[in-house]
C-alpha cells in the first residue's frame, strides 16, 4: 500500500487547482435547468475546454490530457474543492464518451467525443421510456432499417438536460420480432432532425429539469448506430456502469458536502441535538469511506481489474448519503429549513433546500435502489431469482 | 498512490484462511466452549507455526517482522473461522507494546510469544475487563495514575466476568503496583497506552469485517435452499434487500479497516480519528449482520444448536472490545467539531505518511 502522491500527481494538483482559482467564475451560475443558466454552463465548459481540462482522462486528440484515473480522481477533488460549475454535459462526458471509446469506431471517436469535450454538442440520455422504467428491456421505441437510414418512431421520457441538449443517445428497438434484452440498438440521435418534439418536464423544484422526446418517422444514418445493431444492451450496460459507479459521481462532490454540512454544524453547534452532531460525523465518516473505496477500486483498475456488479453498491451508497446529508442540515436549519433563499429571513439557508430536493431523486436515476438491491442479490450474494 | 493489500499479502491471507478452514470448525469451537479456559495450547501452538502470534514481533526476536497490513488480513480470518484464541490480547496489541518499551521484558517475551510459548494480555482504561487475562502468563496493566506495568499471573488477583460470548473470556484484575512492576510511566505510558487501543480497536475492526462476511455467507446459503411458499425464500425481496443492505455496510467498512491498517503501521498523525472510523462502521456492520442473518434463519436461527450464534456472538464481542460505539464515534466527532482535521475533497489522504 502506498498512500503518498508521487511528484506528478502532485504538480498535475497544482496545476488544477491553479487553473480553476484563476477560472471558476466568481458568482454562482444560474441553474443549467434554465435557458440562460444553460448558455452560461457551455461558456463555462468551452473554458474549461480551451484549458484543457474537460476531460482529463481522455486521449488529448479528443480534447483530454491522458490522465489517469487516478488524476481524475485529483481532478475532481480541486474541482470541487474550487466550487466550480456542475457539468451540463455529464451525460455525454461521464456516460456516453467513456461508451464511444469503448464501443465506437474510429470515425465515431472523432466526430463525437472532442465537440462532447468542448460542449458545443451537449447530449442526453434517452432510455426511460413511459412503460420501460426499471423494466428498461421493455423499450418500445422502434428504429427500423430504411436503406442507410434507421426510422424512428416512440417516445423518450425523463431525459435530463433534454430540454436544452442537443443530441440524445438511446436504445431503440431495431428488430420488430425481439422481445426484452434483444433487438434493442445503441444509436446517437441529434435532437433538431425533422419529426423529433422535446416537450420540457418541470421537475421538483419548477424547473425544465428533463423532456420526454417524441419521434414521429424520425430519418437517422446509420452511421450513428454504436456497437453492433441489435446489441444495444450490453452497450447500454457499460453505460450504466460508469453511471452508477465511479464516473458520474466521483467522492471529491461528497466531500464538498459534507464539509459543508459539518460546517454549517458547528456553526450551530449549540441549538442542535447531541444526536444530530452524532449523525453529522457518521455522515462525513461516510462520505470518507466512499472516496477510500473509490481509490481502492481505481488502484485496481489501473492495475488491470475490471468493475462489475459492485457499481450496485456505490449508488445505494453515494445516494443514501447524500440524500441523509442535506436532510440534516435542514434540521439543522430548523425552521428556516423550509424558506427559499430568496426569503427575507433566509439567513444562511444557502441551497440546502434544492440540494435536498435533488438528493431525493438519487434513489431513483441511474436504476433505483430497489433495482440495485436485486442486482447485489442476485449477482453478488447468489440468491436465487 | 496505491491503495490495495499486494499480493504476497493477499497470499498470506489465503494461507491463514485455508489453514483456519480446515483446523477451525464450528465443533472444535464449541469443544472449547465447555472447557475451563475455553482456550487450546495445541491450536496456539499450530498458530505460532505459522506465524500468527509472531506476526508482528520483530525479526530479531524469531518473529515475522511484519506490520498491522498483515494483522488485519488475519484477524480477519480470525473472525471468519470464529477463532477464540488470545490473537489480538497478544500478537496484535501485546506484542508491538512490549516492543516499545523493550529492554529486558521485550528480549524476555517476544520470543516466547513468537514461539506459542507465552500469552500475554492488556489492559486498558477503556474497559473495565481484560480479555484473556485467565491464560495469560504476563500483564501489562496501568494503575489509577496512568503508569503501566507489567505483572506475571500469579502476581495478579484475576476474577472471571462470564460473558454473552463462551469465546470471550474476560476478567476484573487486581494488583499491587509498586517501583518493580512498573513498566512505563508519565507520557511515555500515555502514549503506549494510546497505542494498544488503536491497535486492539483496529485488530476488533478488521475481524468484525471477517465475521460479517461469514455472517452474510450462512445467511445467504440459508436462503438459497430454505423452501417456503414453494420457492427459496432468498427469491424474496425483503430477504434479498435486507441481506444486499448489510453487504453494503460491510464493503465500505473495509476501505476504512485498509486505511486504518496504514495509519497505524506509520503512526499517522489522524491514527487515531481512522482507527475510530475503522471500529465503528466495521462492527455496525457485523452487528446488524447478526441481526439480519438470525431474521433470514427464522426459528432455527434463533436456537443454541444453530452454529450462527457463533459469529453472532463474535460480532457482539467485537463491539464491546477495545472502546464500544459511543467512544469511537465520539473521538470522531471531537475531531472533526473542533476543527482539529482537515476536511472536504483533497484532504483523505493528506498527512497520511
Ligand atoms: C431526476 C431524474 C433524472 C432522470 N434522468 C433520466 C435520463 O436522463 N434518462 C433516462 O432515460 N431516464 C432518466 N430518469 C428516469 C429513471 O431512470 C427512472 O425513473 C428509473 O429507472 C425508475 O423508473 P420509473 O420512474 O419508471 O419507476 P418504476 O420502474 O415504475 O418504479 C417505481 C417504484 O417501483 C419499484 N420497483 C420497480 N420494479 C421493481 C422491482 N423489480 N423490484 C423492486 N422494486 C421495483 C422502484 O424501485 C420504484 O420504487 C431520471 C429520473 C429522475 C428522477
Amino acid at each position: 500500500m502506498d498512500l503518498d502522491y508521487s511528484k506528478d500527481q502532485q504538480t498535475f494538483r497544482a496545476d488544477a487547482r491553479e487553473w480553476l482559482q484563476q477560472n471558476v467564475p466568481a458568482t454562482a451560475l444560474e441553474s443549467f435547468d434554465t435557458a440562460e443558466g444553460a448558455k452560461q454552463h457551455r461558456e463555462w465548459e468551452a473554458r474549461l475546454n480551451a484549458g484543457g481540462w474537460a476531460m482529463v482522462p481522455w486521449p488529448v486528440e479528443y480534447g483530454g490530457r491522458g490522465a489517469n484515473l487516478l488524476e481524475w480522481l485529483i481532478f475532481e477533488e480541486e474541482y470541487y474543492r474550487a466550487g466550480a460549475p456542475k457539468r451540463i454535459n455529464q451525460n455525454g462526458i461521464f456516460l456516453l464518451g467513456p461508451t464511444i471509446m469503448e464501443y465506437g469506431t474510429p470515425e465515431q471517436k472523432a466526430r463525437f467525443l472532442p465537440k462532447m469535450a468542448s460542449s458545443e454538442e451537449v447530449w442526453a440520455q434517452g432510455w426511460s421510456e413511459p412503460n420501460a422504467g426499471s423494466d428498461m428491456a421493455n423499450i418500445q421505441a422502434t428504429a427500423f432499417r430504411d436503406g442507410d437510414h434507421f426510422v424512428l418512431n416512440g417516445q423518450k421520457t425523463w431525459a435530463s438536460r433534454g430540454a436544452f441538449a442537443d443530441w440524445l443517445f438511446g436504445m431503440f428497438r431495431t428488430d420488430p420480432e425481439s422481445e426484452r434484452h434483444r433487438g434493442l440498438t445503441f444509436i446517437l440521435v441529434p435532437l433538431d432532425l425533422p419529426g423529433i418534439t422535446v416537450r420540457p418536464i418541470e421537475q421538483l423544484d419548477g424547473l425544465a429539469g428533463f423532456a420526454e422526446v417524441f419521434f414521429d418517422d424520425v430519418r437517422v444514418p446509420v452511421e450513428h448506430q454504436l456497437g453492433e445493431q441489435g446489441k444495444g444492451w450490453s452497450v447500454a450496460m457499460a453505460t450504466a456502469g460508469f453511471e452508477r459507479g465511479l464516473m458520474l459521481r466521483s467522492p471529491a462532490r461528497f466531500q464538498a458536502t459534507a464539509k459543508r454540512l459539518v460546517e454549517l454544524a458547528r456553526l450551530h453547534v449549540d441549538s442542535i441535538e447531541p444526536s444530530v452532531r452524532d449523525e453529522v460525523t457518521r455522515c462525513w465518516i461516510a462520505a470518507e469511506a466512499y472516496t477510500l473505496d473509490t481509490h481502492r477500486t481505481v488502484s485496481r483498475l489501473l492495475a488491470d481489474g475490471k468493475i462489475g456488479a459492485e457499481a450496485s453498491l456505490n449508488k445505494i451508497f453515494w445516494s443514501e448519503l447524500d440524500l441523509r446529508m442535506h436532510e440534516l442540515a435542514l434540521e439543522i436549519l430548523g425552521d428556516r429549513g423550509e424558506l427559499r433563499p430568496e426569503a427575507p429571513a433566509a439567513g444562511d439557508v444557502g441551497s440546502w433546500l434544492d440540494g435536498y430536493l435533488f438528493a431525493l431523486s438519487g434513489p431513483i436515476y441511474a436504476g433505483t435502489n430497489e433495482i440495485q438491491r436485486n442486482i447485489i442479490a442476485e449477482r453478488i450474494l447468489g440468491l436465487p431469482r | 498512490m496505491d491503495f490495495r493489500f499486494d499480493e504476497d499479502q493477499e497470499l498470506l491471507q489465503n494461507t491463514v484462511r485455508e489453514f483456519l478452514q480446515t483446523e477451525v470448525t464450528p465443533g472444535s469451537v464449541r469443544t472449547l466452549w465447555e472447557t475451563e479456559t475455553g482456550r487450546s495450547p495445541e491450536l496456539w501452538k499450530q498458530l505460532a507455526e505459522i506465524g500468527l502470534p509472531g506476526l508482528l514481533v520483530p525479526e530479531q526476536h524469531d518473529g515475522m517482522g511484519m506490520g498491522e497490513e498483515e494483522m488485519v488480513l488475519l484477524i480477519e480470518e480470525a473472525g471468519r473461522a470464529a477463532l477464540a484464541e488470545p490473537v489480538i490480547a497478544t500478537a496484535a496489541v501485546a506484542v508491538p507494546l512490549l516492543a516499545e518499551l523493550g529492554g529486558a521484558l521485550a528480549n524476555e517475551w517476544l520470543p516466547k510469544i513468537a514461539a506459542g510459548e507465552a500469552v500475554v494480555a492488556v489492559g486498558h482504561p477503556v474497559s473495565p475487563f481484560v480479555e484473556d487475562a485467565h491464560v495469560a502468563d504476563l500483564l501489562l496493566l496501568p494503575d489509577g495514575t496512568g503508569a503501566l506495568h507489567a505483572v506475571t499471573r500469579d502476581a495478579a488477583d484475576v476474577t472471571a466476568q462470564p460473558s454473552n460470548d463462551p469465546s470471550r473470556r474476560i476478567a476484573t484484575v487486581e494488583f499491587d503496583a509498586s517501583e518493580s512492576t512498573r513498566a512505563a510511566h508519565g507520557d511515555e505510558a500515555s502514549r503506549l497506552l494510546a497505542a494498544a487501543l488503536d491497535r486492539g480497536a483496529l485488530a476488533c475492526a478488521a475481524g468484525a469485517l471477517g465475521v460479517c462476511d461469514r455472517l452474510i455467507g450462512l445467511a445467504a446459503e440459508y436462503a438459497g435452499e430454505r423452501k417456503q411458499f414453494g420457492k427459496p425464500i432468498g427469491s424474496f425481496q425483503a430477504v434479498k434487500h435486507m441481506l444486499a443492505n448489510v453487504k453494503v455496510k460491510l464493503e465500505y467498512a473495509r476501505p476504512l479497516v485498509q486505511r486504518a491498517a496504514h495509519s497505524v503501521a506509520n503512526d499517522a498523525s489522524a491514527r487515531d480519528v481512522h482507527v475510530s472510523m475503522a471500529k465503528l462502521a466495521a462492527c455496525e456492520a457485523a452487528t446488524s449482520g447478526a441481526k439480519v442473518a438470525l431474521q433470514a434463519h427464522g426459528a432455527i436461527g434463533y436456537t443454541w444448536e444453530q452454529d450462527l450464534h457463533l459469529w453472532m456472538r463474535r460480532a457482539w464481542s467485537f463491539d464491546h472490545a477495545w472502546g464500544r460505539s459511543p467512544f469511537h464515534l465520539g473521538r470522531v466527532r471531537e475531531a472533526l467539531f473542533t476543527g482539529a482535521l482537515p476536511i472536504g475533497p483533497g484532504t483523505t489522504f493528506r498527512g497520511d505518511a
